[in-house]
């Protein structure tokens, strides 16, 4: 494989990967508050219509990011409604979100635009587009290093740059901020904060908030940014699969990054593999590789690679009364 | 912040769910009103489509089929404290076993075929629970992270199948060759004209034995009280000598035959040959069915007759009220797995204050009775 | 200023039904320690938790140094320095010391000064009260103890001037304990006030100047401790004079039923807990197993009755060896002949939200006695249990009632007339009037020495250092897995025993 080949399967690995990270810490925050979130691929969906239809009918993309974030913070809440202050089941709650997302944004889709579930196709100037890094041009010409420079880091929408800033930041804030320590705290042991006479309540509505404001801007990125409309189902199970990424990373940011670029790179490589008979192996078949995140996630968890272990007040309302 | 007493077993059992699913209904209006159309038309719609003629009513019972096995499905392993969200991966690989059966039994009699694919789409179905079974009982993994892993490992599994194994040589389309003799089932239709062209078939037949033996199985056997232990406290369940493990594994197989079953009604039920994402959601819909349903037998298959109208009006809805698709559908499911299952803290306490004013104002009007 | 640190006066609580506190009054001097006795389930530790803010009383008023406060949450009262050291810690475990010690009263939005001031701090407190810790230690890698002392260090750096403890030496080695006596001594030097909730007798009048028993949620007596006898004390808890010797006659031991060889047991993390340990137990006596909880009883229960699995060694019931590995060993200690009653019924020996009938059968779900082949004859499970309500005298007598609404009492009951009524060889009991009302606690005394006089072998296990020496015939002392003495319980003191608990003055048990 020669230069070209390789920076353009790495861009397209990290096009990929962005919507995953961006969903992945959103689960982060969520999780690590001790409220499990299956619901990350319904924000996303949600959003990513909510991005378009907005940012078709104004003509203004910064309003359809902004409404694709309201809606998926307004689905958060849903969820932070039915398990924080309704205690009620977690992962129930995600399934509803999920479905409810699936079935509103093709119902509404249908009757609002009567294309098939489509939104209106954006134009150029509609959506965000890649951003030229300074010198990226002039730079084009150094061996090497010029085409990793202008093909592999410039030249990306501003969500990619935004969702690789994201991990140092989430890492900071969990690790060095009084936030963090309490939301680290929220998720271990409720009644540790609680006695400490923080509201376990107030802190995990606040977590999950971040969770659907990050779930809306990976959701905008698929329809107005990276796409230039809403299709059907269009994140096609990228939730899961950060879900999975996050327990591959167990639930700390800095691996998050590394467990979404294998998820990232595997679906780049996969268009690629199509067909092309690889040494040794032969024809790898496609579907083998979709699965391949979702089969290590199973070998990780049933404990053959390391052990995934993660927040230990996870999925447990809080009550005061024990 | 005072301890409140708990609903009478009545109003817990269907009072409760009733007026979940009416809060879910209203919102649902909300939605149908917000696309411009008139909610009680479409409800007439709906329930003229499902029940209103024998076709209809025929295809809302064999919708309904499909969901009191996944609803059961659900159920079954909600009793040993088990979220088994992979019904529809399970429902999906069974349609190996059923197809197979099918086809090469095809010059034989559907006597023949039935029990031999009952007993395949059950063995592949479960076998597909069994793997999350055993990960969770052996190595401590989440069976609901691993049931959701398996839908998508299904389903690229099955995708290979019928693009690269499956289909016949010469086939464009993905799906498997045909069955057209003894591998058809049986339909209603062949002996009630009543049913139109409904593909209820003989399958009805079994989902109501599974009924009937779940029902045993949980509240009858010894099994089924070891599993209610399980899903209980189990610790009180090792106390009891019942072993965790196994019995988590035996209960995701049971829970994933029954999703199998699935793949008999639709495989040589309906399709007469396996098709690309033939359990379409059915599988998803079987945690509505099952929560609606309180996993008990008799609720289940009243919400899976509840959700099999929904689907067969969901189609009449589509032809008389183009803008009102089948999604519809989706989101009430979405709206009733809400409030019957995430959102149920928030109708009960108002409810249990209702009853406990009531209760309090009976007790005044009846004075100097003996105690309780 | 008040000399009076608290002051609560008519504080009154309610949980749905249960009247927990009930019109309290209470005073507390600055710069002593105030103890507060009385019973599980007295309403102890709901006052303190009102004082504490975790809970907010019906009515009533609190003053703190004189000036009444409405406390709304925990963190208010840590502003008017009323820290709490609870019974089950509230600390993370993964956490280091410092990291919890800081959680909640971080002064910065970054955690770098606030660290900083706290090390600072914690080293200034550790030199002050002799409470030394390794700040980068993570929690659950620690001892309990210093556990402990991470949770008076948090109140400590709060800037605690009343600190609550309740029941801190639960828990505790008697080292571990005595070690926090002098450190809230020195707290006591230093002008603190503290708060001291237990159910050992023996505490209140080794440390604390004055106490307050309370009764089923009022508070029935404030006295100087130096005024007072333990036996004083006593009768005012249980509000009658207490019967502390259980009327049976002398044991007449016939062969061995029970015999456990060089017993190897480990908890969940692969910790030993049980380190070897023999002992006979025979047909017609009680043997009781004493101990500081902790120190492997739990485990030595779970493995004998086939929970957990042991390591190495020999569980031989009647001349035969048990097999009990596997998660299904309880299924075949019981088919052997042992009963077992779980230390903890709510967490072991019950589901709570079965009915009655189904908890009388628990365990022995598969006897042909309810049913044949794989059906459950509900109606024979039904009638037994009925018949057996009614010679246990539980109540109320609904077989279909959820034993969530049973009595603690009446729900030992339901676990003891299942276990003895299968007339067992061997009676393996923990703990078994934890949280019993006292009626209860005599009627279940009486069923365990009947079980001896009818010729079973019966091993208990009690941390009620009067319930092991009012029944058991012969006394084992268990201190960090292993027996480290034997004794007689018509003659051994309270304080022999007590040394052999400590690990001190060991001798070895004969088998």
């Amino acid at each position: 494989m020669d230069l070209d080949t390789i920076i353009s399967v790495l861009a397209a690995t990290l096009r990929l990967t962005t919507p995953l990270l961006l969903a992945c810490l959103a689960g982060l925050y969520s999780e690590r508050s001790g409220i499990f979130d299956i619901g990350l691929e319904g924000k996303m969906l949600a959003a990513a219509f909510a991005a378009a239809a907005m940012a078709a009918v104004t003509g203004n993309m910064w309003a359809g990011l902004l409404v694709g974030i309201l809606v998926s913070i307004g689905m958060s809440m849903i969820h932070a409604v039915a398990s924080i202050s309704l205690k009620g089941n977690q992962i129930i709650s995600g399934v509803a979100i999920n479905f409810l997302a699936a079935g509103l944004t093709t119902l509404l889709g249908l009757t609002w635009f009567h294309q098939g579930g489509r939104t209106p196709a954006l134009a150029e100037g509609g959506r965000f587009l890649g951003l030229d890094l300074p010198f990226a041009f002039e730079l084009k010409s150094v061996p090497v290093l010029g085409p990793i420079y202008d093909g592999l880091i410039s030249g990306h929408n501003l969500f990619v740059y935004l969702a690789f800033l994201a991990v140092p930041l989430t890492a900071w804030v969990l690790y060095r901020t009084r936030f963090g320590l309490r939301l680290r705290a929220v998720g271990e042991n409720p009644k540790a904060v609680d006695t400490a006479g923080i509201s376990v309540v107030k802190l995990r509505y606040q977590a999950l908030l971040i969770t659907g404001l990050l779930c809306g801007v990976a959701g905008a990125y698929f329809s107005i940014a990276q796409g230039s409309g809403f299709g059907n189902n269009m994140t096609g199970g990228r939730g899961y699969i950060a879900l999975a990424a996050l327990i591959f990373a167990k639930w700390r940011p800095v691996p998050a990054m590394f467990a979404c670029l294998l998820f990232g790179f595997l679906d780049a490589v996969q268009i690629r593999l199509q067909g092309v008979d690889l040494p040794l192996v032969g024809q790898v078949p496609v579907q083998a590789i979709q699965a391949l995140p979702y089969v290590l996630t199973v070998v990780l968890l049933a404990g053959f690679i390391g052990k995934a272990v993660g927040p230990k007040a996870g999925g447990v309302p809080y009550t005061k009364e024990n | 912040m005072s301890v409140r007493r708990p609903l009478p077993r009545w109003a817990d059992v269907a009072l409760l769910p009733l007026l979940n699913l009416l809060l879910a209904l209203i919102i649902s209006g909300a939605v149908v009103m917000l696309i411009g159309q008139n909610p009680l038309d479409a409800l007439r719609i709906i329930t003229y489509g499902a029940f209103g003629y024998g076709e209809g009513f025929g295809y809302t019972l064999h919708f309904a089929t499909n969901f009191v096995f996944t609803g059961l499905a659900v159920a079954v392993a909600a009793h040993a404290g088990l979220f088994n969200i992979g019904a529809e991966g399970q429902a999906y690989v069974a349609g190996i076993g059923a197809i197979l059966v099918g086809l090469t039994m095809d010059q034989t009699h559907w006597l023949l075929v039935l029990p031999l694919a009952i007993i395949a789409s059950a063995a592949i179905g479960g076998f597909w629970a069994l793997i999350p079974g055993y990960l969770q009982a052996k190595r401590g993994s989440h069976v609901v992270i691993t049931t959701i892993m398996f839908n998508f490992i299904a389903s690229a599994l099955m995708v290979y199948l019928l693009t690269r194994v499956l289909k016949p040589v010469g086939q464009m389309d993905p799906t498997s060759a045909a069955v057209t003799g003894a591998g058809k089932l049986p339909q209603l239709r062949d002996f009630m004209s009543f049913f139109g062209y409904a593909p209820l078939n003989i399958t009805i037949f079994i989902a109501i034995a599974a009924l009937i033996l779940v029902y045993v199985l949980i509240w009858h056997t010894r099994l089924g009280f070891a599993m209610r232990t399980l899903g209980h406290n189990p610790v009180a369940s090792s106390y009891a000598g019942i072993s965790n493990s196994r019995l988590i594994m035996i209960t995701m197989t049971i829970s994933g035959a029954l999703a199998g079953m699935v793949a008999v009604n639709q495989v040589l039920g309906v399709q007469a040959r396996l098709q690309l994402d033939f359990p379409s959601g059915y599988g998803f819909v079987g945690i509505a069915v099952a929560l609606m349903g309180r996993n008990h037998p008799i609720g289940i298959a009243l919400s899976a007759m509840l959700f099999g109208a929904l689907y067969q009006g969901g189609l009449e809805l589509q032809f008389s009220m183009p803008a009102i698709t089948r999604d519809m559908i989706v989101v009430i499911q979405a709206l009733v797995i809400l409030f019957t299952g995430a959102m149920e803290g928030l109708l009960r306490p108002g409810l249990e204050s209702a009853f406990m004013l009531y209760g309090a104002r009976q007790k005044a009007a009846a004075p100097a009775g003996p105690g309780s | 200023m008040t000399p009076w640190a608290i002051e609560l006066i008519g504080i009154n609580k309610r949980f749905g039904e249960v009247h927990a506190n009930k019109d309290i009054d209470l005073k507390v001097k600055r710069g002593t320690i105030h103890g507060i006795v009385g019973e599980n389930g007295a309403g102890k530790s709901t006052l303190m938790s009102i004082l504490y803010g975790f809970y907010t009383a019906d009515s009533g008023q609190i003053l703190v140094n004189g000036t009444p406060h409405a406390i709304t949450d925990s963190r208010h009262a840590l502003q008017l320095g009323i820290g709490m050291v609870h019974q089950h810690f509230t600390l993370v475990d993964n956490f280091s010391i410092l990291e919890n010690v800081v959680l909640g009263v971080e002064h910065s939005p970054l955690l770098a000064p606030t660290f900083a001031k706290a090390r600072a701090e914690l080293k200034r407190l550790a030199s002050e009260y002799s409470l030394d810790v390794d700040p980068g230690a993570i929690v659950e890698d620690v001892s309990v103890g210093l556990q402990q002392r991470v949770e008076i260090l948090k109140a400590l750096y709060r800037g605690a001037e009343v600190l609550i403890l309740d029941e801190p030496t639960g828990v505790l080695t008697p080292a571990e304990a005595d070690h926090l006596f002098r450190v809230l001594r020195v707290l006591r030097e230093q002008g603190k006030t503290i708060i001291l909730i237990t159910h050992k007798l023996r505490e209140i009048m080794a440390i604390t100047d004055s106490v307050s028993v309370m009764r089923q949620g009022e508070m029935v007596a404030t006295l100087e401790t130096a005024g007072t006898s333990p036996e004083e004390l006593a009768e005012l808890m249980v509000g009658r004079r207490v019967l502390l010797r259980v009327e049976k006659g002398p044991a007449n031991p016939g062969k061995v039923l029970l015999e456990v060889v060089d017993l190897v047991v480990t908890d969940d993390l692969k910790v030993p807990r049980v380190k070897g340990i023999n002992f006979k137990v025979r047909a017609g006596e009680i043997v009781g197993i004493a101990g500081v909880a902790g120190n492997g009883q739990s485990e030595l229960l779970e493995a004998v009755s086939g929970i957990r699995d042991q390591k190495s060694g020999d569980v031989v019931l009647n001349g035969s060896k048990l097999s009990l590995e596997g998660d299904d060993g309880a299924a075949r200690a019981r088919l052997a002949g042992l009963a077992h009653v779980p230390e903890d019924r709510q967490r072991m020996g019950l589901v709570i939200n079965f009915e009655e009938w189904e908890n009388s059968i628990l365990g022995y779900q598969d006897d042909p006695a309810y049913g044949k082949g794989v059906l459950l004859d509900i109606d024979a499970a039904r009638r037994q249990a009925a018949e057996r309500m009614e010679k246990f005298d539980i109540r109320p007598t609904n077989v279909r009632l959820k034993t969530a609404n049973f009595s603690g009492g009446n729900q030992q009951k339901i676990v003891l007339a299942r276990e003895m009524e299968r007339d067992p060889l061997v009676l393996v009991v923990g703990q078994p009037t934890r949280g019993v009302d006292i009626g209860a606690v005599e009627f279940i005394h009486n069923q365990i020495i009947k079980m001896r006089d009818a010729g079973k072998a019966i091993l208990l296990v009690s941390v009620e250092l009067d319930e092991i020496r009012s029944l058991s015939d012969r006394i084992l002392v268990m201190f960090d897995g292993k027996i480290v003495g034997e004794a007689d319980p018509a003659t051994a003191t309270e304080g022999e025993l007590g040394l052999m608990m400590a690990g001190i003055g060991t001798k070895e048990a004969a088998p």
